[in-house]
């Protein structure tokens, strides 16, 4: 069985005269203990994708499963089986740390003691400040404390809405070493993010934009599918070299990319005509490895604008 | 006050009760610089912002924000700077039209001014059929984009960033980076905050905050080479897992 199935779905907002489609009939699986990325900008229609899923929306179309069970027939047994970690703090700020996993350990009539060897990792970091109320909590706290809340009553398959939205690299790259000892623990993980650079920490990754699925591969798979040559390539002046890449024949994208620009070639022997005349030009350049970043936009080129 | 300098700031500090949030900083931005302000959540990044836009008062040191005195001059530094933030930037239950009039009208310019600066930036943007639009209608991208314009339309000296470009698709992310350039290039100082370690190397220098103080600043190309590494994603690791205190 998968964790989740999704088949055609489809989601709209607002009135008959001016409606807004957050999704475009969107399909996908995800194999049970999976570690699953939905990558996307805001407005992608991840946050949609994920309140359908936890039962809290109702999609126009298609149809979802969640641990076997149907997101509309079935939306009372999905909701004791998933855990949601909303993109939005949504524990109870006038109550303390305890108190708030307490209160959602309960609801599920369960204990804290119950499941503590799951959240033990993450929730012993906050225990220390147990008594201090969960709105004086910092940034990294918070999170921390909705992510044990989200855990405290054994989910099969959890959703994480954007936890790193916001955060800095270092808390960041944490925070993924914590869902990689989750995923150990046979936890299914559907979890959702802006940065593409999160994407190499999933076993699978679904690029999102306007409400549909650029692709869905592993990382690497992804990466492979970028068919195109990439140079990268610098010199002292970069935005007059950004303007004379793009108006190159050869040249399919240029953009900045850190300390370079990349240069999407239309094949190899353009690319090899080019590197040998920016060299002659006191450029650097040189064979770029594709990044999901390079994957992205090139991929955002096929779409339709919204 | 040199006049090469948008920003000064000498043992700049700022204490709420025993906890020193910013912790005697000092450095310099010159005009039309685009000056990287880096640190981990809660290393004092937004209280050391506040403060230099005259919006908290610091407890010691010296600072000049486009000349002026952030302890006795905070109304015209206001009004001299342009500020935007992913968080909030413009009402979304207006038009386009509507916003840009009503931050113009606050920054007390001329109706001739605003009419025929908003013509000019609606066909810069290319939003002209969008003008009476509501802005929470338009694409995120797009809004971030109006929203940058909008804090520059005063012609401020001084520009403030605080994340703009947070959620933001690759190619929109690119397109708001060309807006900083051009921007600088007329001569807007430039003081952008980011979690983008890639969006570092498009500064022409980068501030480093831990612990409230500024563990490194130089250019992008000078701090991969002092600390040995290639990419400012390394610097940023390496200076950040030094932190002692995690966040605001």
């Amino acid at each position: 069985m998968k964790a989740v199935t999704v088949n055609n779905i489809v989601k709209k907002y607002g009135t008959k005269k001016e409606t807004v489609q957050a999704l475009h009939g969107i399909s996908f699986e995800v194999e049970q203990g999976a570690l699953y990325g939905i990558i996307g900008p805001d407005g992608a229609g991840k946050t949609s994708l994920f309140r359908i899923l936890t039962t809290l929306l109702l999609a126009e179309e298609g149809s979802a499963t969640v641990d076997g069970f149907d997101v509309v027939k079935d939306y009372k047994a999905i909701r004791k089986r998933v855990g949601y970690m909303p993109g939005r703090f949504s524990l109870y700020p006038d109550l303390t740390v305890e108190e708030n996993l307490e209160f959602f350990a309960t609801i599920f009539n369960t204990s804290i003691s119950e499941n503590y060897d799951l959240v033990k990792d993450i929730y012993s970091q906050i225990e220390p400040f147990k008594k201090r109320m969960a709105g004086k909590l910092s940034g990294g706290m918070k999170q921390k404390l909705a992510l044990s809340c989200a855990l405290i009553h054994r989910p099969s398959v959890l959703f994480l809405d954007e936890p790193t939205t916001g955060v800095d690299a270092v808390s960041r790259k944490e925070f993924w070493e914590m869902l990689k000892k989750l995923k150990q623990q046979g936890i299914t993980i559907l979890v959702s993010t802006p940065y593409m650079d999160e994407a190499g920490m999933c076993d699978t990754v679904a690029l999102m934009q306007n409400g549909r699925l650029l692709s869905v591969d592993t990382p690497q798979g992804t990466i492979n599918e970028f068919k195109h040559p990439l140079l990268a390539a610098r010199n002292s002046n970069m935005l007059q070299l950004l303007n004379d890449l793009k108006a190159d024949t050869g040249v399919v994208d240029a953009y900045p990319f850190g300390e370079y620009h990349h240069v999407v070639m239309q094949n190899g022997t353009e690319k090899a005509r080019l590197e040998q005349h920016l060299r002659q030009n006191n450029a650097e350049a040189f064979d770029a490895v594709p990044n999901i970043e390079d994957c992205f936009m090139a991929l955002m080129k096929n779409e339709p604008a919204k | 006050m040199q006049n090469d300098k948008a920003i000064q700031v000498e043992q700049l500090t700022k204490r709420f009760g025993d906890f020193t949030a910013v912790d005697a900083i000092s450095f310099e931005v010159n005009k039309g610089e685009i000056f990287g302000f880096l640190g981990a959540n809660g290393a004092g990044k937004t209280t050391a912002m506040r403060m230099l836009c005259g919006l908290s008062l610091p407890t010691s040191g010296k600072a000049a924000v486009a000349g002026f005195d952030v302890y006795k001059q905070t109304e015209h530094i206001k009004r001299n700077i342009g500020y935007m933030s992913q968080k909030f930037s413009l009402y979304e239950d207006l038009t386009v039209k509507e916003n840009i009039r009503l931050y113009a009208g606050i920054y007390g310019k001329s109706n001739a001014f605003i009419k025929e600066k908003t013509a000019r930036l609606l066909q810069q943007l290319h939003l002209e059929a969008e003008a009476n639009k509501l802005v929470g209608s338009l694409p995120l991208g797009w809004k971030q984009k109006l929203a940058f314009s909008v804090a520059v339309f005063h012609e401020p000296q001084i520009v403030f960033l605080d994340e703009p470009t947070g959620g933001v698709d690759p190619v929109t992310r690119r397109e708001f980076w060309n807006m900083i350039y051009h921007a600088a290039a007329e001569g807007v100082t430039i003081f952008v905050t980011t979690h983008y370690m890639d969006e570092a190397e498009y500064c022409n220098r980068v501030s480093i905050m831990v612990d409230g103080r500024i563990d490194a600043l130089d250019t992008p190309n000078a701090l991969k080479k002092q600390f040995n590494v290639t990419s400012m994603d390394e610097v940023f690791l390496h200076l950040a897992r030094k932190a002692t205190r995690s966040d605001n």
